[in-house]
């Protein structure tokens, strides 16, 4: 994995274990995603996502494993890959207390942007999220759907190689999803690799591919047409249930 | 965009967007140090006393007459017998009686020395303690007037001496203590509740998600409350000096050198508070009852250390205001310079390198 092909993968993950004293969250992981993919990280609560999405950010230290991200290695080059990834987590994370411009203009600020690119950007952004009107409101009173959207737009607003979504669509209305899900494809067509975790199956079928999760295992691991026709189904609900059984017995 | 500047303003934005926290920053340090001074002024004023003299000769005469001219003390009755004593006292009617004994003056220039007592209402004991000292210093300065010119000391028998707060002041003891309570609360608590809220709200993650060093996330939240707890400093001195006027009899740069040292302290004690705390709620309680209460309680604040169990003696070593207080008060009141209040210096350097060596751990291990 020397040489920078195409083909190299963007995140490579190769038996990764994390370790809560005697409880193994992460049981040998090992996955690739690759450049442009939307990559789920599917199962129920519990079953260790999380845990595997913030040792890919740096939040948390693997027990063992080789890990890339961006292409840089999660032990020795941790800042690097800092400057590489975007964040959002199922909070938003987003101050209340300060307006929409304010927060945008933090958040850049810590990336080192130019004032002047975060200027521009900034219109462009408001201008698209119908924003503009709402530039000098504080947070506290937007709607959730806004500030879901607004708190992605900030994650990628550094243009990051990949970023990490941990149950971004939490508590929203299913338009509000269906919306994010399209902000998801034009980063995603932008060049952005987006690796989000979800237990919502329907959203299993919007990923170029998926991986399935339960008790700290990768059970599955496929692009979602190909996970339906192997369990002979025609939703991902289905392919879950079917793959829980075969856990349990 | 220059991180670190970005990150201090958006801190500056949260303080000054929630009235709450300005009204903690700016209202209650005034308030809390006219409360206190007034408070303690009044009740020190006009204390009912009751005197016994056995002697009756030319100087308890004196001694009475500067007791009353004090203007601490107020002559309730004169009585005649130690029967009378215990009834006044119980019914609240004096809070010390004065017995001199006989032959008071001719003891005086015979031995040298003559004995008076004071008997005192101890069930508030801290009112009664600082009435004793009262009276004990004025005989003090009595005994002392009388050895001038005189070839032979003489002696009226003491137990407590107040050598540098002649004038007696009780609110001379409440602005250090004040200025500790104000800046342990400002620094360590408003700290630790702001980190608690980042985490609370998640952003604590994007930023160590983001370039950001943890240092740099530490050092942003807490620069704010470094100009504030400073000013908060100034203000509090100010209204001493200005409204109750206390002396600064050192040095004002040793004084203010101290304050950041403390405040530096206390910023740590918060970041410590916050490595533990992952709500403000948390923050919040752990702050108000392992801080501000040991701090008012046990720090020689409210309640004179040397009066405690041994118990809660020995727990006021590791308050961190007790020896900031001290400092105070040694600058302050008695002009002392560094070379006198090194040690209190070394203790407070020595509790915030502990505090933010354990904070480094502790965040390590959060992340593994």
């Amino acid at each position: 994995m020397n040489t920078q092909t195409d083909n190299k993968p963007i995140i490579a993950v190769r038996n990764l274990v994390k370790k809560f004293g005697s409880f193994t969250a992460n049981d040998h992981l090992t996955f690739d995603v690759h450049k442009g993919e939307i990559f789920g990280f599917l199962g129920a609560n519990g079953a260790g996502k999380t845990t595997a999405i913030r040792i890919l950010c740096g939040l948390s230290a693997p027990t063992s494993g080789e890990l890339t991200v961006a292409g840089f290695d999660v032990y020795k080059n941790a800042d690097q890959i800092k400057k590489n990834i975007g964040y959002m987590s199922q909070k938003f994370s987003l101050y209340d207390d300060m307006t929409v411009w304010e927060n945008i203009r933090f958040y850049a600020g810590i990336y080192r942007m130019r004032r002047k690119d975060i200027r521009e950007k900034t219109a462009d952004l408001l201008k698209k999220l119908d924003l503009e009107p709402v530039r000098d409101k504080l947070i506290a009173g937007l709607s959730v759907g806004w500030k879901q959207k607004l708190a992605f737009s900030i994650a990628i607003f550094h243009s990051p190689a990949i970023v990490f979504l941990d149950e971004p669509t939490g508590g929203v209305d299913p338009v509000t999803r269906r919306q994010f899900w399209e902000m998801i494809y034009e980063a995603a067509s932008n060049g952005i690799t987006v690796f989000v975790t979800t237990h919502y199956m329907d959203e299993a079928e919007y990923c170029d591919r998926v991986c399935i999760m339960t008790e700290g295992k990768i059970i599955a691991m496929n692009t979602p047409s190909k996970l339906k026709e192997e369990y002979d189904t025609d939703s991902m609900d289905e392919v879950f249930r079917k793959l829980a059984r075969n856990v349990e017995t | 965009m220059n991180r670190f500047t970005g990150f201090v303003k958006k801190e500056f934005l949260h303080i000054i967007r929630d009235k709450r926290t300005m009204l903690i920053l700016f209202g209650i340090p005034i308030v809390q140090i006219l409360l206190f001074g007034y408070v303690l002024t009044n009740e020190i004023k006009d204390a009912n006393i009751a005197i016994l003299d056995h002697s009756k000769d030319e100087t308890t005469a004196r001694i009475t007459n500067k007791l009353l001219s004090s203007g601490y003390f107020r002559l309730q009755s004169t009585i005649e017998s130690e029967q009378e004593i215990e009834d006044l006292l119980r019914s609240g009617k004096a809070r010390l009686v004065i017995i001199f004994e006989s032959n008071f003056k001719k003891s005086m220039i015979r031995d040298g020395t003559a004995r008076m007592q004071i008997i005192a209402d101890a069930s508030d004991p801290n009112t009664a303690n600082m009435l004793v000292s009262y009276a004990n210093a004025i005989v003090a300065d009595f005994s002392r007037g009388l050895m001038v010119g005189q070839a032979l000391p003489i002696k009226v028998d003491q137990q407590v001496r107040m050598l540098y707060n002649e004038e007696l002041k009780g609110v001379f003891m409440f602005v250090p203590g004040t200025m500790a309570l104000i800046l342990m609360l400002l620094s360590a608590m408003m700290t630790s509740i702001s980190i608690a809220r980042e985490k609370e709200q998640g952003t604590m993650e994007i930023l160590l998600v983001s370039p950001l060093r943890p240092v740099q996330i530490v050092l942003g939240k807490v620069t704010p409350y470094i100009g504030m707890a400073f000013i908060n400093a100034l203000v509090i001195i100010a209204l001493g000096v200005l409204v109750f006027g206390m002396p600064v009899r050192g040095s004002l740069i040793l004084l203010m050198a101290e304050s950041f040292l403390f405040i530096c302290m206390a910023l740590s004690l918060g970041i410590f508070i916050s490595t533990m705390a992952n709500s403000q709620q948390v923050a919040m309680f752990i702050s108000v009852f392992a801080l501000l209460l040991p701090t008012m309680l046990l720090s020689g604040f409210i309640f004179p250390v040397e009066n405690m169990h041994w118990i809660l003696q020995g727990i006021s070593h590791i308050i961190p205001a007790k020896y900031y207080i001290i400092i105070v008060k040694n600058i302050m009141i008695k002009g002392a310079g560094f070379l006198f209040v090194w040690k209190e210096t070394l203790v407070l350097v020595g509790m915030m390198a502990l505090l933010l060596l354990a904070s480094v751990k502790k965040f390590k291990t959060r992340l593994e």
